[in-house]
């Protein structure tokens, strides 16, 4: 048995929407590289509407997966729209994603939502965010395996 | 496609003569070795011949040989079997910062119940100093605890010299983890002159399921499994008498190949690590340069992590791991890369390779022409290599 879903392993080979957006109008950038997963996605925004997406990702397969499936699922899609994607609809437009995998790389929507942010923010003057950094884990691997 | 296997540490493909060894044992002679009956005969005979197997070729007597259910048991039975055995002594256990789970989460389950240990550290290379662990030893110490060669970067260590300061310096017993390098360098006991040794066969082309314990006649420990006499006492249950008698072929085989594999394997092992090094930028290999076993490499490729770099190569059908966190499945980066001093961040890109007798110079030289179309893939799509690339520019 894979590990991962086929739609996974197509988005993984096949990104869509790979690279970045000069002069745009919104980035989320969020992460923490000694986790293993940044995701980088840059908005073009028109008529309140997501004109264009793009992204770039430092990650797993399920990291690079869950950002090629949110630019997908928002392209066209007004801002409002947008911001109602979570990160487990973004699993689920995959077919699921295994279970270890569903906090730490799949953070996809939370940086397409930090991109409206920051386009929000700059719209206002007050952008832009920069990148955002989540926390480690440091949990012991001793006490997590009791936990297992 | 072809399957390239380069991860020989998770699974080596059992060798024919090893199943052979195995076959009569799952059902024409499938009786219990310790019945007195005519059924008990062969089966008896099939553990003898395996003890003695294992013995040569670890240098020890049949009966200093007990047969386990894995590397990790046998490396538990060392440590919470002299910690159990010993405890009226004392309750201080040595252990280095680059050990296999099995012994640090040993000693950590151990550290529940009262027990105190020290972690050694390594230098750059993931070589224990043996002075460090003379400076580690106490009057309570009862084990010493060092794993011969890392099972992800591969550097030997001088267990000889760390036995001898342990000895002369204190009671405590010495075991070493030689799980990663049985087969692959040399594990002859009275050499080393450790009290405890750990092996796998499943390591060097044996079954899957049985581990390896060698245990120094007048070394005292206490079973972790009670029951019966199987095992001299010290490992209670009915023997697994096929993947005994597969071990015992596999050590036959691995005594009697040693040279030979030891020459297939180095060439391979230079083509991939002058063909990654001198094809990619931005790339280090972790461990000793000389003093490493000779079927693993390990490298740390920047900007990138190391699942992706695995789902893409296992794409062109050659099987690596790596150390990222990502990999990990308790999303933490490795520990023996941080003990060496490389950046958690930079561990993410950990691409772990580990070699075997059905590796060519052919995959050698497939692999180094692939990786670095996966790498360049990746790196451009990486965020940080974008900055790094920005950086640069300015």
């Amino acid at each position: 048995m894979p590990v991962y879903s086929e739609k996974v392993m197509d988005h993984f080979q096949n990104p869509r929407n790979v690279g970045e957006i000069e002069n745009a109008d919104g980035v989320g950038e969020l992460g923490n590289p000694t986790c293993g997963d940044i995701m980088k996605i840059y908005i073009k925004v028109k008529d309140d509407k997501i004109e264009d997406v793009k992204f770039k990702t430092f990650g797993c397969g399920a990291a690079i997966a869950t950002s090629s499936m949110v630019t997908e699922l928002v392209k066209g899609k007004t801002l409002e729209e947008a911001e109602k994607i979570s990160n487990d609809a973004v699993a689920e437009a995959l077919d699921g994603l295994p279970p270890v995998k569903m906090h730490c790389s799949n953070l996809a929507a939370d940086a397409l939502h930090l991109a409206i942010e920051d386009y929000k923010a700059r719209k206002e003057g007050k952008g832009p965010i920069g990148r955002v950094e989540t926390p480690e884990h440091d949990e012991d691997e001793h006490d997590l395996l009791e936990q297992a | 496609m072809k399957i390239i296997n380069f991860d020989h540490f998770a699974a080596t493909k059992m060798r024919q003569e090893v199943k052979d060894a195995m076959e009569p044992y799952f059902i024409s002679e499938y009786g219990n070795p310790q019945s007195i009956h005519t059924l008990g005969d062969e089966p008896r005979e099939a553990l003898s011949k395996a003890r003695l197997q294992a013995a040569e070729l670890l240098n020890a007597s049949s009966n200093e040989v007990i047969f386990t259910g894995s590397g990790s048991e046998s490396n538990n039975l060392a440590i919470k079997g002299t910690a159990f055995a010993r405890m009226d002594k004392g309750r201080h256990i040595i252990v280095s910062k680059i050990e296999h789970f099995s012994v640090l989460n040993a000693v950590k389950s151990l550290a529940k119940l009262g027990f105190e240990f020290s972690e050694v550290p390594v230098d750059k290379y993931g070589t224990v100093d043996p002075q460090e662990v003379k400076n580690a030893l106490r009057k309570d110490t009862i084990l010493v605890t060092i794993g011969q060669a890392s099972n992800e970067i591969g550097t030997i260590q001088d267990i000889k010299e760390i036995a001898k300061v342990v000895h002369e310096n204190s009671a405590a017993y010495m075991h070493t983890d030689a799980n990663t390098s049985c087969g692959f360098t040399e594990t002859d006991v009275k050499e080393l002159g450790v009290d405890m040794l750990s092996a796998a066969p499943h390591r060097f082309y044996g079954p899957k399921g049985v581990g390896l314990f060698y245990l120094k006649k007048g070394i005292r420990i206490m079973p972790l499994i009670d029951g019966g006499i199987q095992e001299f006492g010290r490992r209670a249950g009915t023997e697994n008498v096929p993947a005994i008698a597969g071990a015992g072929a596999a050590c036959e085989l691995a005594k009697k190949e040693f040279k030979d594999r030891i020459s297939h394997l180095l060439p391979i092992q230079k083509a991939i690590k002058d063909g990654v090094l001198n094809s990619l930028d931005e790339v280090y290999l972790n461990g000793h340069p000389e003093k490493r076993l000779p079927n693993n490499l390990n490298f740390v490729v920047k900007y990138i992590e190391g699942e992706s770099m695995l789902m893409w190569l296992n794409n062109n059908g050659i099987m690596v791991a790596s150390g990222s966190a990502c990999t990990s499945k308790i999303l933490k980066s490795s520990h023996v890369l941080n003990a060496i001093g490389v950046d958690a961040a930079l561990a993410q890109g950990s691409l772990l390779i580990s070699l075997g007798e059905d590796n060519t110079i052919e995959d050698a030289e497939y692999f180094v022409k692939e990786l670095p179309a996966v790498v360049k893939k990746l790196r451009e799509m990486s965020p940080l290599y974008e900055e790094v690339m920005k950086g640069n520019k300015k």
